[in-house]
């Protein structure tokens, strides 16, 4: 395995704009430009511009591609038809996530997953594994750039570069079409901030390009870019999960809240013990909760009760800026679960009061 | 990134202003720029005499949580009252309103260990 950083086709750009970078998923990736907080609530009040480039894309085709996605992915695909964007999970064999991802149904044969940069080979090889039926399958990662224009004014900055009609796109669909005088841009009104907007997929020649103009055509609008450190605030405040913190290989679906991805529909990689599991209840849930105390909540850190007796284990914490609040989750004991509670959270040689809250933190 | 002729550092990203035996300590341009936005300065040991590099309290950013080291032994004095309201100021002015915690001093003669602003900006790279 090699531990050379990619870069994504903007990071000289990023670096050009004087972006604090740090490696995240094995990309060389712009954490902040101004700064995280600032950014945020441009995302959440204006627009932002976030490259995630370093996302996974997969083209699965033929006639029995849906097929290989229902036997793997735990949400129904076959509820998908030309233009409509799922969210689901692969789960794996033994009770946990091997990633969680979009499928975006091109057409009845052809399909895009969308997946997690340090779950891309990982994911590829689970697929390929249980790829018995001779789906075509291309790896379009390297050469797909992925810019995500965020905030209630994305619809007017991308409209201006577009004629395809994004307000008549409903959430979780997609178009392609023209876009900056490129053809075949796919559009998706998606993403990950719960602030609205979409997610504009394009061959990493065009990036550049792309970026410049996004940027002009929201300057009106107060457009900034953004970077993953307020991804990851905006992601919390709305309680999204993030793969490797708030789920894993050993956190099941049911246990993380992702049984309204979890369809007992059909079949599906250890669908008989998620249904069972499912129908006798789980030990654990994955809960939001508010610091009472003063400090903040990190990954990893334990969650007691009262006594001290450890209950479960923190998965994200931060300080939310749109919130004003030290917000996090975790998996607490079943008993614990319920909002109002009060759990405790072992910061080093403290135990500080938290509140069990329900999720998303911003309605 | 600007790191005062006039302060002593050290390399857990400290500085250091000494008026008589009394030390006035917080964190250096550097540090609060990898931090990110500080959300929270967590010092519980006024009162306490704490030897050279042991833990005085803790820095949260959004991002992240770092802990402080006293750069001498002394006694915490005082802790700086206004950053539990404006804990920003850390990132606004850091070698002002941002100061952390004022140190009466045991052994004037660590002193000679702290770094030069050319050290530290050496050490940093900036």
């Amino acid at each position: 395995m090699t531990t050379e950083v990619k870069e994504t086709a903007l990071t000289q750009k990023h670096i050009s704009l004087g972006a604090k970078m740090a490696p995240f998923a094995g990309y060389n990736m712009p954490i902040q430009y101004e700064g995280l907080t600032i950014e945020h609530h441009n995302v959440r009040n204006a627009v932002g511009m976030f490259d995630v480039s370093h996302m996974g894309e997969f083209i699965l085709k033929g006639q029995h591609a849906l097929d290989l996605i229902q036997r793997t992915t735990s949400n129904d695909a076959s509820k998908l038809t030309a233009g409509k964007v799922q969210y689901s999970c692969l789960p794996n064999a033994t009770g946990g996530i091997v990633d969680d991802l979009l499928v975006y149904c091109i057409d009845e044969q052809t399909y895009m997953l969308v997946v997690n940069a340090g779950n891309i080979q990982k994911d590829w090889e689970w697929l390929m594994q249980n790829n018995t039926q001779g789906v075509e399958m291309h790896n379009i990662s390297d050469k797909t750039s992925l810019l995500a224009v965020q905030g209630p004014k994305a619809i007017n900055t991308l409209q201006k570069l577009t004629d395809l009609p994004l307000a008549d796109m409903p959430y979780y669909t997609f178009m392609k079409g023209v876009f900056c005088g490129i053809p075949n841009v796919l559009i998706s009104n998606t993403g990950y901030t719960g602030a609205g907007g979409f997610e504009v997929y394009f061959e990493n020649q065009y990036a550049l390009t792309f970026w410049d103009a996004i940027m002009q055509a929201g300057a009106a609008f107060n457009i900034k870019p953004a970077g993953l450190g307020c991804r990851d605030t905006l992601r919390l405040e709305m309680g999204f999960c993030l793969y490797g913190n708030d789920i894993d290989d050993t956190t099941s679906p049911i246990e993380a809240g992702l049984g309204w991805i979890t369809k007992f529909t059909k079949p599906f990689t250890n669908s008989d013990a998620l249904k069972a599991q499912k129908e006798a209840g789980v030990n654990r849930k994955l809960v939001g909760f508010e610091m009472i105390d003063k400090g903040i909540a990190r990954h990893g850190y334990v969650i007691n009760d009262l006594n001290g007796n450890a209950i479960g284990y923190v998965t994200s914490g931060t300080q939310a800026p749109t919130v004003g609040k030290a917000i996090g989750m975790g998996y607490v004991a079943k008993a614990f679960t319920e909002p109002g509670m009060e759990i405790f959270i072992q910061v080093r040689d403290k135990n500080l009061k938290a509140s069990i809250t329900k999720l998303p933190f911003v309605k | 990134m600007n790191f005062p002729a006039e302060l002593k550092y050290t390399k857990d990203h400290e500085w250091v202003r000494i008026e008589g035996d009394v030390a006035t300590i917080g964190i250096t341009d550097f540090a609060q720029s990898e931090l990110g936005d500080i959300v929270y300065v967590d010092i519980s040991t006024q009162g306490e005499t704490l030897s050279r590099e042991t833990v005085f309290g803790s820095v949260e950013a959004v991002k992240t949580v770092s802990d402080l080291f006293m750069p001498l032994s002394g006694e915490v004095l005082e802790v700086n009252p206004d950053l539990d309201a404006t804990p920003e100021a850390v990132n606004s002015d850091p070698y002002g309103k941002g100061w952390m915690v004022k140190v009466k001093l045991s052994d004037m003669a660590e002193i000679d260990a702290l770094m030069t602003a050319a050290d530290y900006t050496a050490l940093v790279g900036a």
